[in-house]
């Protein structure tokens, strides 16, 4: 998996994709990093890191004098007015794995941005080359796009280019025209919830690593006393009976031991039993279907696909 | 909306209520005159207990605060249910958009009590091909949205051995379109016009449309679920708006020897603004989306449900809230479960000894724990099991 600048560089030779890479101090911004390439032969890119309301990501990569409206884009996605913002910087090392200041179209190589849209910018096609920040800001390579095209076409993503600058009108009789461009497994990435849902793409092995902890008696979290930490967990672990039933225990035993602290037990006294024992059957059923009806369709869903591909008996 | 509604049935321009347009010119619905109009019957409370008492079971939130309020053929559906003729649920949605709010997964989570409650197979048509037409989306839009859709449809938790999800542009053909077209010969062009208000401007497609939505109450449309069992009933739960739809394959039925469909029919979920106002895709702030994080539901309830309460402490510890337009306390009739609380809170509340930040705070709960259940479901639904409950396979065990 590639992860660093390193490794991009090496897999572009390997796609053999002609590109000129230059070394410079660490640059925030497309006036910095102006002062060090803007001379040489190459057209300057912008890269923008926004999220939609429904914390989906997209990343526009345009030349640095196309103008962006993310009020039009927005529209032109379907999110409505002003459902596109910037993200915040922790998505930008969450997601995309790099500095602030290292948006590039490059980034999408990694697992934890599978789901990031990539918008291009149809101007960009014009350049003999353009330059982009290589999964880090102390380096600008340039290129032409058909070499990018070909390293997303090798990491299985589909160049999108767009018009940024049109502005068609939508309406009830103009659907959005970029709404294919919004992603659509929504990956879920909440700072504050921590909800991590899964694709079923079951090829890729190199997923994050399969967190297991079974959730965690009831405790306020950093940032807000709602939201509890919730695993990240794999597909396959829904139809786990070790799993399930590990979650199950988890959950009635959390509950056992919130309710028989000492004042309840003094209150209740000899009652205590069949107090908790209603409580947990009163806040854990609801829960508890759900958690059975997952670990049913999933396993009926794994039987499904075995029978779908299943070969007939050689006769 | 594309179709251009005239009157139609709806001869008294006061209200207008279609599977296109929900209007009413005194800002809230009517529902008493609605159930006049539409010639539905009340649900009530004998016919509540009888539930209970037949499914052995609590009868779900919505039946008891008369969010299903309406119903047409419950009882003979519950007579033959005694006898042990069972019957298999119909339902649906027009995937017109990805996002999903809690009003578009009321009829999924009725429908799923009803499933666990009663024991019987269930069949989801989401109408693409409608939205295709309607909201002028690509076939290959229309019918992403419908995959997209099916995922937040099975995180309410249905049975994958006893459901059956199905997308038009996928399903028709066969004998669900042999349904159709009979269907279609006994409706007149007047008629079709007459009960959804087309206009000589209206492209063939809509017109054609409605036997589409008529046919899966029909068992014979589902030869590989129902093979042989033609006199199977149907019971259909949907939002009252849909009852056009029904009342045309109900006078149909007879027609081509096959049994009505009974119907169990809901009220409009408000928008967080209030009854006045309308919930659209594209104000993110008119509802709760399953999508939305615990804080995203706190905002949108402190800054935009629509409040009863006073405009000062003062004045609400004097008056009181005014329950009838308070959206927060509408809000909880819906989806608070334990109805002493609700009691509780409605008394308290509209004698003004409670607060209004006190109701939105217990509001907060109740919905954040609702789409995080919502939303742990769906991240274990995988495209595999979309493929699975919309694959054309036998149930063997539906009725147990």
């Amino acid at each position: 998996m590639l992860s660093s600048k390193e490794q991009l560089l090496a897999r572009l030779k390997e796609l053999q994709i002609d590109f000129s890479q230059y070394d410079h101090p660490v640059v925030l911004t497309v006036e910095a990093q102006a002062k060090y390439v803007g001379h040489l032969k190459g057209a300057l890119s912008k890269n923008l890191f926004l999220k939609d309301k429904k914390h989906r990501y997209y990343i526009v990569s345009a030349l640095s004098d196309t103008k962006v409206d993310l009020k039009v884009l927005s529209q032109r996605l379907g999110l409505g007015k002003g459902g596109l913002r910037m993200a915040p910087e922790e998505a930008l090392g969450e997601i995309l794995k790099v500095p602030v200041g290292c948006v590039t179209p490059f980034a999408v190589v990694h697992e934890s941005a599978r789901c990031v849209s990539l918008l291009l910018d149809q101007r960009l096609k014009s350049q003999e080359c353009c330059f982009f920040h290589p999964l880090s800001n102390d380096m600008s390579i340039s290129l032409n796009v058909s070499g990018l095209d070909k390293f997303l076409e090798s990491i299985g993503r589909d160049p999108a280019y767009v018009d940024l600058e049109a502005n068609p009108p939508v309406g009830k009789d103009q659907p959005p025209d970029l709404a294919a461009l919004v992603p659509s497994d929504a990956l879920l990435q909440d700072f504050e919830a921590k909800v991590v849902a899964d694709k079923s793409d079951v090829a890729v092995n190199n997923k994050p690593t399969v967190v297991t902890e079974a959730a965690k008696p009831v405790k306020p979290s950093k940032l807000s006393v709602k939201e509890k930490p919730v695993n990240a967990v794999n597909f396959l672990s829904f139809a786990d009976p070790e799993k399930f039933v590990n979650e199950i225990l988890e959950k009635a035993s959390a509950l056992i031991i919130s309710e028989t602290k000492d004042e309840k037990i003094k209150q209740h006294g000899e009652q205590i039993g069949t107090v908790v024992s209603n409580s947990m059957k009163h806040h854990l059923r609801l829960e508890l279907q759900s958690l059975a009806t997952t670990f049913k369709n999933s396993a009926y869903t794994d039987g499904f696909v075995a029978g779908k591909n299943y070969q007939p008996k050689r006769l | 909306m594309a179709a251009t509604v005239k009157e139609g049935d709806n001869t008294e321009a006061e209200q207008i209520v279609n599977p296109w347009e929900v209007a009413s010119s005194r800002g809230k619905i009517d529902y008493d005159k609605l159930i006049d109009k539409f010639g539905c019957q009340r649900l009530d409370k004998s016919l509540i207990d009888r539930v209970e008492r037949l499914t052995g079971r609590p009868p779900h939130v919505f039946l008891r605060r008369s969010v299903f309020f309406a119903h047409r053929d419950l009882n003979d559906i519950l007579d033959a249910y005694e006898k042990g003729d069972k019957f298999y649920l119909y339902t649906g949605r027009g995937p017109s958009s990805e996002a999903l709010h809690l009003g578009h997964l009321i009829p999924f989570m009725f429908t799923k009590y009803l499933q666990d409650a009663f024991k019987v197979p269930l069949v989801i048509q989401l109408t693409d091909d409608e939205k295709c037409m309607w909201k002028n989306l690509t076939v290959e839009e229309s019918q992403r949205l419908a995959r997209e859709n099916a995922k937040d449809i099975i995180a309410c938790g249905f049975d994958i051995s006893k459901t059956f999800i199905f997308s038009d542009f996928d399903y028709v053909g066969g004998a669900f379109y042999k349904n159709m077209v009979k269907v279609s010969k006994c409706v007149t062009y007047n008629k079709v016009v007459g009960i959804f208000g087309f206009t000589g401007e209206d492209h063939i497609g809509k017109i054609s449309f409605p036997p589409v939505q008529a046919v899966p109450s029909f068992p014979s449309s589902f030869p590989h679920l129902f093979p042989g069992k033609d006199s199977l009933r149907c019971l259909i739960p949907c939002a009252i708006d849909q009852d056009p739809y029904f009342r045309m394959t109900r006078d149909v039925a007879p027609r081509l020897g096959y049994q009505k469909p009974a119907l169990i029919e809901s009220t409009f979920f408000p928008a967080l603004q209030g009854e006045t106002g309308k919930m659209s895709a594209s104000d993110p702030n008119s509802a709760i989306y399953v999508t939305d994080s615990g804080k995203d539901i706190k905002n949108k309830i402190n800054k935009y449900a629509f409040s009863g309460g006073q405009d000062s402490i003062e004045n609400h510890r004097k008056y009181g809230a005014n329950l009838e337009v308070d959206i927060p306390v509408k809000y909880l009739g819906f989806f608070l479960d334990d109805d002493a609380e609700l009691e509780h809170i409605r008394t308290e509340y509209g004698a003004g000894r409670m607060l209004t930040g006190e109701v939105k705070k217990r509001l907060t709960e109740v919905l954040t724990d609702i789409v995080e259940r919502h939303r742990r479901a769906r991240a274990a639904v995988t495209d595999e099991m979309v493929d699975a409950f919309m694959a054309v396979r036998p149930l063997p065990n539906m009725f147990s």
